[in-house]
């Protein structure tokens, strides 16, 4: 798998203890934690063999060895799951859901695992079930511009299938290639394109799910507007923690005629971001508004020799499109934006060949990155756009501070940054340092007026940051909405909303308390 | 004096101020809601005041109805009950702009219009071109859940509302989103509220992302012998590099409704003549952009027109377009105001089945003896207008019948359909909120988890929520 974790192998005990000690402190309390990991790993023959039964035994993964690829995603915990299952049919999901409830066992969806919040890891244990065998595109709908997909397609794919026919799929995360678009819904993933386009719920009509009880429903409708409560809207983003997605319709997009794609070269950071919240607030909205800075870009340049420049402090990668007419002139004012803040130089790729060469370059650069540095920490943090400057300024200071080389590359135009903090995994010192440097710039980030992730998802990185947004008020309504769906916390236990504080109340709701009367 | 009212009086006071309680039947006239009149009306001004209104009212067990403009009061089935209108309107701050940042944040007693005001003074506007724009609250827009022309571009509120403030049926405060224009942090709670009436709780302040506004706009409209001229346009345009900032198929009713007098009230200026005719059916269109661009356009929608036999086309600039395209912002309110008992349904089918639903709408309101007019977006949704010429038994029954086989129609072209304006003695009889569907359960438990006691606007929702 092109995007499996490269840094498997390389001191997985450790980072899963020193995150789960320092991160999830929480729950070191009594025998808490443990006594649910062996709960989870005594899983019972029976089910097992239940399971075989409805799948075929060749869809049921069991023995350490098999499940080792997936006690991790893309982020730097890791959960190893009791087993993994791969259901080919609604049915099967269904029947998968109906055996979680009778052996009280938590489940897990799974698209393609390149997540980056742990979104799809067994936290406590439990069925993982990967989607990866529901695959089919059900339908593709030109005239009405809708496409019914399975989750488990991978999401290049729906735009390589809808491409002879004059469309795309806009939503188009940098793992774009890999990941699925059940694991998008899951994760209301974003991409570089989605800053004129919206992100994945901005783009998903209607939903089939099973819900924990194992009913199957259909959520919204492919005509928009359904009548009632937004459901789609609150499913979509819910990181697998209130259904399982069987079934997605999607709405899928004109290809643009043209597409200008401009490489603005500056001298300075402060340069680059100002040129940003000069192009957003002045009446033009790129397709795509991409920033590398100068130490990225050349990781990036030495592995994908996309024509970045060596010596430059920053480069805002930049798409225009639309009609002929509407992205020739915009292009050009947004040429003469960059020129007016001092742009070094801003070259227009001259042909499709140019383009996606630039382009293979920002989508390839985590794994440049990864040519570096043994391990590093990919944070996802948002702010608003005219506070670039500092934060990137900010950046630079934490990144001195704790002594890390850190790495930008972002979608600069909605001020969604990616910091790369490069460390050492195998020393534990370093890691402890890592989560230390990432937390003070999403503090920082919540300090400007952001939030703590932009696209990445909460899972279990960051439920322990939600206060820093989110007060125990505004906590409390969500939980009360999970637990209205998922009453005894069978799908996806723990993710993104912290355990209420105090001992006492974490095991008033015991998890993974699958099958036990609602509260 | 009820015994609701009794305690009401008692205590709102103390929470608002006594001036800020209005007691006075002739002035609680103005917050009937299909008929019923409220015990007491209560304008806070702050947040807190809210929380502790609603708070109170859970104690006590009190039905309350936020209202804003009460432009759109008579949406959904009628209130079970109605102790207090909790009018918003003095929560009307600009909370945070940043221009630069293209992100807003407003009280929900906001004017829209004025609102627009506000960003327009930057070059920046929000999508929202809504009926009733001239009075309308920010709150109500998004509580109602109405849409707007640029919808076939911007998309609905669901599309740009960032994060949102409100207080629950417990009287709770509460938030989700935030104010960045990129945001997975939590569950988007804020997108349940819109279109809730008022069910789940009060909106107390909303978070925008803006938009900068275009260089110049025109609009363009053709006229068509009927309505396959009109929804071919549609589909040339859906096929073709041009991305519209608004398309609607007007059917040939239109025509007189907005050069009625309603429409002169209503809608800002005298409409060209001749744009419209009562013989055609028309598409209309706006669009934005450098001259370069318009001119693109105009090529486009000209030679299109013509391939598809058009009767006429005509370019609207900066002096006709306004009052053309007022109208069909505020088709709703004078849709209203042209018949004594104008029931309005709202259809969704794709795109590509209109041909039938609209076919059907006409059937069924000319086999039952009704005038109609309808209007259709081109994403899908279509708004028909059935327009009795009595508010007596026989219209109600002839609009019964009408309406049924409408939304039978829409069901079997895999759409859905709702009745959101009709007079409210006839709501009883109409299927307000459509035909029954499968995912009622799960939106129960939404209403339990904001509004246990159930005190939010209890019975104007879908099947009585």
């Amino acid at each position: 798998m092109q995007l499996a974790p490269w840094w498997l192998g390389h001191s997985s005990v450790e980072i899963s203890g020193a995150l789960t000690r320092g991160v999830a402190g929480d729950y070191s309390c009594r025998e808490g934690a443990h006594c649910r990991t062996h709960r989870a790993a005594r899983m019972e023959t029976r089910l097992l063999n239940d399971l075989k039964k409805l799948l075929g035994a060749d869809m049921v993964l069991h023995r350490p060895e098999e499940l080792l690829l997936y006690e991790y995603d893309g982020s730097v915990e890791t959960a190893r799951p009791s087993c993994v299952v791969f259901p080919q049919t609604k049915a099967h999901v269904v029947g998968i859901v109906e055996l979680a409830n009778r052996y009280k066992t938590p489940i897990v969806g799974r698209g393609a695992g390149t997540g980056l919040s742990g979104g799809a890891l067994a936290r406590h244990g439990g069925i993982v079930i990967g989607f990866s065998r529901m695959n089919r595109i059900l339908e593709v709908d030109a005239e009405n511009q809708r496409a019914v997909v399975q989750p488990g397609v991978v999401n290049a794919e729906l735009s390589a299938a809808a491409a002879p026919l004059g469309l795309y799929y806009a939503p188009d995360p940098s793992s774009q290639k890999a990941c699925t678009i059940g694991g998008n819904v899951s994760e209301n993933s974003g991409g570089p394109h989605t800053l004129v386009y919206g992100v994945t719920t901005n783009h998903v009509l209607s939903l089939e799910v099973v819900l924990p009880t194992g009913e199957l429903i259909r959520l919204g409708s492919a005509a928009v507007d359904s009548p009632g409560y937004d459901l789609p809207g609150l499913f979509v983003g819910s990181e697998g923690t209130l259904a399982l997605v069987t079934e997605i319709t999607v709405r899928l997009m004109r290809l643009p005629e043209t597409t200008k794609t401009l490489l603005a070269i500056f001298d300075t950071l402060d340069d680059t971001t100002e040129t940003v919240a000069a192009i957003t607030s002045g009446g033009i909205t790129p397709a795509a508004c991409e920033m590398l800075d100068g130490w990225t870009l050349r990781a990036v340049e030495a592995y994908v020799h996309a024509g970045f420049p060596l010596d430059s402090a920053a480069v805002l990668l930049i798409d225009i499109d639309g009609t002929r007419e509407a992205a020739e002139s915009q292009a050009e004012e947004v040429a003469e934006v960059c020129r007016q803040h001092h742009a070094r130089e801003v070259r227009v790729a001259r042909d499709a060949r140019e383009r996606d060469l630039l382009w293979k370059g920002r989508k390839n650069a985590f794994g440049a990155v990864g040519r570096f540095s043994t391990t590093y920490y990919v944070q996802d943090g948002v702010i608003p756009r005219t506070k670039l400057p500092q934060t990137l300024r900010r950046i630079t200071e934490i990144s001195e501070k704790y002594g890390f080389q850190i790495g930008n590359i972002f979608h600069a135009g909605d001020g969604n940054l990616h910091p790369l903090i490069l460390f050492d995994a195998r020393d534990e010192k370093q890691l402890r340092g890592a989560v230390a440097a990432a937390d003070e710039i999403i503090e920082f980030c919540v300090q400007m007026g952001g939030a703590i992730t932009g696209e990445h998802g909460v899972g279990m990185e960051k439920d322990r940051l939600m206060p820093l947004i989110f007060g125990e008020a505004d906590l409390e309504v969500m939980r009360r909405i999970r637990d209205a769906f998922n009453p005894t916390g069978l799908l996806n236990p723990e993710k993104i909303l912290p355990l209420r504080k105090g001992c006492g109340e974490i095991y008033a709701r015991p998890l993974p308390a699958a099958g036990a009367a609602p509260a | 004096m009820s015994l609701a009212s009794k305690t009401i009086s008692s205590r709102l006071p103390d929470i608002v101020g006594a001036a800020h309680v209005i007691n006075d039947p002739a002035q609680l006239a103005f917050y009937e809601v299909d008929g019923k009149k409220p015990g007491a009306a209560v304008r806070p001004c702050s947040r807190e005041e809210i929380a502790e209104i609603v708070k109170f009212a859970a104690a006590e067990n009190l039905a309350v109805i936020p209202t804003g403009a009460r432009t759109k009061l008579g949406m959904g089935l009628p209130p079970r009950r109605y102790d207090v209108a909790l009018d918003m309107t003095r929560l009307d701050r600009v909370i945070a702009y940043d221009p630069a940042d293209l992100t807003l944040s407003v009280e929900a007693g906001h004017s829209l219009s004025k609102l627009l005001g506000v960003l327009g003074d930057h070059r920046q506007f929000l999508p929202l071109l809504v009926p009733y724009f001239s009075r309308t609250t920010v709150g109500g827009t998004i509580a109602a859940g109405v849409d707007s022309p640029l919808r076939q571009y911007y998309g609905t509120a669901r599309d740009f509302v960032l994060g949102m403030e409100y207080v629950t049926g417990e009287g709770v405060l509460a938030k989700s989103g935030g104010r960045v224009v990129k945001n997975v942090s939590g569950y988007d709670l804020h997108k349940l509220m819109i279109g809730s009436l008022g069910t789940l709780g009060v909106i107390v302040s909303v978070n925008f992302k803006t938009f900068p506004s275009a260089l110049g706009s025109r609009g363009f409209v053709a006229t068509f012998e009927n309505a396959e001229g009109a929804l071919g346009m549609r589909e040339h345009v859906a096929r073709s590099a041009l991305t519209p900032l608004t398309m609607e198929i007007l059917s040939p009713g239109v025509a007189a409704l907005f050069t009625g007098d309603a429409a002169a009230r209503i809608g800002s200026g005298a409409m060209a003549p001749h744009v419209l005719s009562a013989k055609h059916w028309a598409f209309t269109s706006g669009y934005a952009g450098s001259g370069k661009v318009l001119a693109r356009y105009e090529a486009d929608y000209r030679r299109m027109a013509e391939e598809l036999g058009a009767v006429n086309a005509t370019v609207l600039d900066d002096n006709t377009r306004p009052p053309a395209f007022s109208r069909k912002r505020e088709f709703i309110p004078i849709a209203l105001s042209a018949s004594p008992a104008t029931t309005i349904m709202k259809i969704s089918v794709l795109p590509a089945l209109m041909k039938g639903a609209l076919a059907e709408a006409q059937r069924a309101a000319e086999s039952n003896s009704l005038e109609w007019a309808a209007m259709a977006r081109g994403i899908g949704v279509i708004y028909v207008a059935l327009l009795p010429r009595d508010r007596d038994e026989q219209s109600r029954a002839r609009v019964a019948n009408a309406t049924n086989e409408i939304l039978a129609a829409a069901a079997k072209l895999d759409g859905h359909g709702t009745i959101p304006w009709a007079p409210p003695e006839w709501k009883s009889a109409l299927k307000i909120w459509g035909l029954d569907r499968g995912d009622f359960a799960q939106m129960q438990k939404v209403k339990k988890v904001f509004d246990p006691h159930g005190i939010m606007a209890p019975g104007r929702f879908v099947g009585g929520i």
